[in-house]
């Protein structure tokens, strides 16, 4: 059951996630792409982010174990997919490539616009209108399914 | 490879990645949901009753967080050498590839690894390799 609660433990979330990135150096593109370039002077601190944000998240995955109920009543509700897909291959890519180009993944750009950071800013709307493309080339894949059933 | 000892940053690294990973801690424990940033914003462009509020104060908290740091301590620097062409670029290729693929850095990355979902961790070689290929291309190979 979603209550009213719900929306200000999100809140908290997101606030104590932009403040990690902050403090890890995440929300930093120039950091980002210092960790990228394995090639050149490489900043392995990233490696570290991931390595204390997951020990941290497999404790919390672990305490959650079987429940179906969160601590505030609310259903869990973990992605059920596991196939490794056509999808899941094509888009890590796509998204890897866009994340090279600048050092901006979507928790940063988010933060980077907080900041009032302008190039943030830009970042931020044209991953938006991405969103927006995703979810066209969605709505025109449903409804070729719908025509041609035998093809879906 | 030479590692720049001097941008080296272990312990800020490692303290913010606790941060971010009691964050997501937090969420599954109290939301019981995966704290992944790409589909949290975009399911905002299919909202659906009751799915909204939730997704727009994570978003929230996330925009409020180098508000809520500017209170107590000076802002962090930050430093984006890409123009505004690349810019638009790299934004259009995360939002489509993260909604493509399910996942970023924080869903599949973050959750997925810890989680240890074989589809995630598959997920999160691939971005990684695909942002390093290009940040080689770029600085090393075409020398932009």
């Amino acid at each position: 059951m979603w209550r009213p609660v719900h929306a200000i433990t999100s809140f908290a979330a997101g606030l104590v996630f932009g403040i990690g990135l902050i403090v890890s150096g995440m929300a930093n593109p120039a950091k980002v792409l210092g960790f990228l370039d394995l090639a050149g002077a490489w900043d392995p601190s990233l490696a570290l982010v991931m390595a204390g944000a997951v020990s941290v998240g497999a404790l919390a995955f672990a305490l959650a174990g079987k429940r179906t109920r969160t601590l505030l009543g609310a259903p869990m509700l973990l992605p059920s997919a596991r196939a490794v897909d056509r999808r899941v291959v094509i888009g890590s890519l796509v998204f890897g490539l866009g994340w090279g180009l600048a050092g901006i993944c979507p928790g940063p750009a988010l933060v980077l616009a907080g900041l009032g950071s302008t190039k943030g800013f830009v970042f931020l709307a044209a991953m938006i209108a991405g969103n927006g493309v995703f979810e066209l080339l969605e709505k025109n894949r449903g409804s070729r399914a719908r025509l041609e059933p035998e093809r879906a | 490879m030479s590692i720049d000892w001097s941008a080296f940053t272990p312990v800020s690294a490692l303290v913010g990645g606790v941060v971010i990973g009691v964050a997501a801690g937090f969420f599954l424990l109290v939301n019981g949901r995966v704290a992944g940033i790409s589909g949290i914003l975009g399911g905002l462009l299919r909202p659906l009753t009751g799915d909204v509020a939730w997704r727009a104060a994570f978003v929230a908290g996330l925009v409020a967080a180098p508000l809520a740091w500017g209170v107590f301590a000076a802002l962090p620097r930050v430093q984006i050498d890409t123009g505004y062409a690349g810019l638009v670029a790299a934004g259009l290729l995360v939002g489509v590839g993260t909604r493509y693929g399910a996942g970023c850095t924080s869903g599949h990355g973050v959750c997925g690894i810890a989680r240890m979902s074989p589809r995630s961790i598959v997920a999160t070689l691939l971005f990684m390799i695909a942002g390093f290929a290009i940040v080689y291309l770029a600085r090393h190979a075409l020398g932009v």
